[in-house]
């Protein structure tokens, strides 16, 4: 397998503040290889690679990438010497502007700025070219903010191979994928590699890690702990790599459901697009009961979350809490009542980025007597509650004075778990609980999520993730284009298919 | 005269496209500036920069058009300030751009004393003067109408078009699209955010410029204190109107130019019944209303107002 070595990160170390993100990593690559990047959340694997790619400035350390042949050390600090020198990324969160079409997002920066005409003509050949080539295909003309999710991270490979990328960072490319749009990008890796392309990648996904990566490197707290070639490994030895231990599995224990919870009768909601309806939806979730909503996204699975977390009202039918109808349901009706709300997108809807993680950890009760007296803020209590929640639920990053912003996606999490369920919500809304999670991060929000059944709270887990659903839901329920259905089985092919639609 | 007559007059439409044209230029200004992520409400004092500069250049002997190239280098020097302040240094482009408002316009008025400490009567220049187009300056109608506005009245027309072309036909126009939509998108294709929007910034300020030019230089000869008089705030109003798109942009100009010279004819129509501040009111409440009615479903450019840092999340 031994190909010549094009890129060589040497002891490259990044600290934010107090925070030692990485710490002399040193990393090779090989053409038409595929390396898998492990570690936990907030390990530093974005951090690594955004110091490849030029948005970072490394603290210390020194890339080299082979250039006509010769190692040649790359200019850091600057994305334009990254991507002259073959590197193309795409980046955890994707970075397109939603205004403009594929073609314009795909070609900005590669053309001359000061030019009266552009070339379009051949720059749509070559990027029909790449598209023929690579399997990947998107809409050229359409704007970029209406293209599906699956669309959008085709359109961000589309950018790295359009620069003719050599090297390829691919930042957990999966985390927002379907299974299926998933294999499908995997399928397009293999293919370029045999052209000689090398791929880094980042997944928590030990699934796909095993089939599609040559070589595994593991991150841990900001040092390689290890490196492995990928036919030696399988789960566990990972999981031990990445977490230094062995991950305790949670058993689930046998429990009566008792009351109902949440009550829905009879409920259709009409979006603005297929993906937030919901019609004539009725269930019950009911105290030590997790109901899973299994399904493919965008089948009406933000309908549904809206309508339990307040933000959305039914065009027809009735919501209930705990027994009582809610007649205007809006975020802090629904939060009075007793809902703990788990976000899908923990970035947006989860967490005001600006303001600090000790203000995040309260700010949905803000009127609560503990936290304000007559209006102001009682900051101590404030601080207290913080300090109390990042030790309970194991919050790292800068620290609780910080802008939530900085921690990693994986510990924002953590804060919105330590959050809603240190108010021992009657009912939990867990939308996405663990897309984008570590391992142990995601065996903590399934721990959580237990342990709140236990105590007599009802669960509503919507997720695209079958093996989650099948380990933590008493009932499933499947939802698609809009309509609920209830699952008597717990097999995988059955409701698969189900899933796509097709009544077995 | 009854109110529809007035609305036949060519005089009154070449009136409304002469108070529409600093409004284009101003407009087209705010519009760049906006479309790259950066407010710029240092406009309404630019525009005053604009029109001492050019005034002053001309009165100095540099010629009309080396007028307006002096106001807008003035202009990109304000523009460049506001830049620096909001762009790499992220503050609050509310706080600073009322800060070069206040700060241009009082230079302006500075230099303005200082340099003539002891007129009673404002000194003139010799001012842009209608073009005389033989033979269609004398068609009926359109003649009035189009062919005998002053050169910088083209020029407001010609800035349009290239506005236009500039952000839909070029790949700078790409980009500055994308940094105020997602400058994240720019800076991973190696582009730099704070280039872009820097020089969005002056280029927008130097059109603002070039508006407040318009009044000492083509619809005026002179300058005075309190000229500007509120026109680059309506051009803030009239960019949301317009849905930052050139096209509109023209059209919210010329609308406003409609209301305000269909005001100054009515008043004299019926004067006697109602107090005139009403009619001074009439184009502003009016242009507040089609700016409640279009600023529904207008698309905001989505980082507005957001300062990015590079090498932070
Ligand atoms: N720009 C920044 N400013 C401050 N701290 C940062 C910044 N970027 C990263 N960090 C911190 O550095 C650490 C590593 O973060 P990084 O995003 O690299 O983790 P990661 O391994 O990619 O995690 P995840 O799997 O959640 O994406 C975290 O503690 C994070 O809070
Ligand atoms: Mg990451």
């Amino acid at each position: 397998m031994e190909n010549p070595k094009i890129l060589s990160l040497n002891a490259l170390s990044k600290r934010f503040g107090s925070v030692v993100a990485n710490d002399a990593v040193s990393l090779d690559l090989h053409r038409g290889e595929v390396l898998a990047l492990l570690g936990e959340n907030g390990a530093g694997k974005t951090t690594l690679m955004n110091m490849l790619f030029g948005h970072y400035l490394p603290d210390s350390g020194s890339v080299e990438v082979l250039q006509d042949g010769v190692m040649t050390p790359l200019q850091l600090g600057h994305p334009q010497a990254a991507l002259a020198a073959g590197i193309g990324m795409v980046h955890q969160h994707f970075t397109l502007a939603l205004n403009l079409t594929t073609f314009d997002n795909v070609v900005l920066g590669s053309e001359p700025l000061f030019s009266w005409r552009r070339n379009r003509a051949a720059a749509r050949a070559k990027l029909l070219a790449i598209m023929e080539q690579s399997g990947l295909v998107a809409p050229l003309d359409t704007p970029v903010g209406q293209l599906s999710v699956g669309e959008r991270q085709r359109v961000e490979i589309l950018k790295a191979l359009y620069r003719d990328a050599r090297i390829l960072v691919l930042d957990e490319p999966t985390a927002v994928l379907t299974p299926q749009e998933a294999d499908t990008l995997f399928e397009n890796v293999a293919t370029m590699t045999q052209n000689g392309l090398a791929v880094i990648f980042i997944s928590h996904k030990l699934r796909e890690v095993l089939a599609f990566s040559n070589r595994i490197a593991v991150l841990r707290h900001g040092q390689k702990v290890g490196e492995i070639a990928t036919k030696d490994a399988d789960e566990r030895v990972i999981a031990r790599m990445m977490v230094g231990a062995d991950t305790p599995v949670t058993a689930r224990e046998t429990m009566s459901p008792g009351t109902p919870m949440l009550t829905l009768k009879d409920v259709s909601v009409q979006g603005q697009s297929k993906r937030d309806s919901l019609s004539r939806a009725s269930f019950s979730v009911h105290s030590h009961e997790i109901l899973g909503i299994a399904g493919v996204s965008g089948n009406g699975q933000s309908a549904l979350a809206g309508l339990v977390s307040g933000l959305m009202r039914p065009d027809r039918g009735t919501v209930s809490v705990g027994g009582t109808e809610i007649s205007r349901p809006n975020p802090l009706t629904m939060i009075t009542a007793g809902v703990g709300r788990i976000p899908e997108d923990r970035h947006h809807d989860g967490i005001v980025g600006a303001m600090t993680v000790a203000e995040n950890m309260v700010i949905e009760r803000l009127n609560d007597a503990d936290i304000q007296t007559r209006g102001l803020l009682n900051r101590d209590a404030i601080q207290a509650n913080a300090d109390r929640l990042t030790k309970d639920y194991d919050v790292r990053g800068p620290g609780s004075d910080a802008a939530a912003r900085l921690l990693s996606g994986g510990n924002i999490q953590k804060l919105i778990l330590a959050r809603v369920f240190d108010q021992t919500p009657r009912l939990i809304l867990a939308n996405q609980p663990t897309r984008g999670l570590d391992m142990g991060a995601a065996a903590e929000v399934g721990r959580r999520l237990l342990e709140a059944r236990k105590r007599g709270a009802g669960v509503l887990l919507i997720s695209e993730d079958l093996d989650e659903i099948l380990g933590l839901a008493d009932r499933i329920m499947v939802i698609h284009d809009g309509q609920l259905s209830e699952l008597t089985t717990r097999d995988r092919e059955e409701i698969g298919l189900s899933m796509a639609g097709e009544h077995a | 005269m009854d109110i529809l007559q007035i609305l036949l007059t060519d005089s009154f439409w070449a009136a409304s496209l002469r108070i529409a044209t600093p409004l284009i230029f101003g407009v087209l200004g705010a519009l760049i500036c906006e479309k790259s992520g950066v407010l710029n409400l240092g406009i309404e004092g630019i525009f005053a920069a604009g029109a001492m500069a050019g005034w002053m250049a001309v009165w100095l002997g540099a010629g009309l058009w080396g007028g307006l190239l002096a106001a807008a280098l003035v202009g990109a020097f304000f523009g460049l300030i506001h830049a620096i302040l909001t762009v790499p240094l992220g503050l609050s482009q509310h706080v600073s751009g009322l800060g070069v408002t206040l700060f241009a316009t009082s230079v302006s008025y500075f230099i303005y004393r200082t340099a003539l400490p002891n007129v009673t009567s404002p000194p003139r220049i010799e001012s842009f003067q209608a073009l005389d187009i033989a033979g269609l300056s004398d068609l009926p109608f359109i003649g009035p109408v189009l062919f005998q506005q002053t050169a910088m009245t083209w020029l407001a027309l010609l800035m349009v078009v290239l506005v236009w072309y500039v952000l839909e036909r070029t790949a700078l126009g790409v980009a500055i699209k994308a940094v105020g939509d997602n400058p994240d998108s720019v800076d991973a294709q190696g582009l730099s955010v704070y280039s872009l929007r820097i020089g969005a910034v002056m280029a927008g300020s130097a059109l603002m410029a070039l508006g407040g030019a318009f009044l000492t230089m083509s619809a005026f000869d002179a300058f005075f204190f309190g000229m500007v008089n509120g026109r680059g705030w309506v051009c803030i109003a009239l960019v949301i109107f317009a849905s930052w798109r050139p096209g509109k942009a023209l059209l919210g100009a010329l609308l406003f130019g409609a209301f305000d010279a269909f005001q100054v004819r009515l008043q004299t129509e019926v004067g006697a019944l109602v107090p005139g501040q009403v009619f001074l009111m009439a184009p502003y409440i009016l242009s507040i209303l089609a700016l409640v009615i279009a600023a529904r479903g207008a698309d905001y450019p989505r980082a507005l107002l957001t300062p990015w840092f590079k090498g932070q999340r």
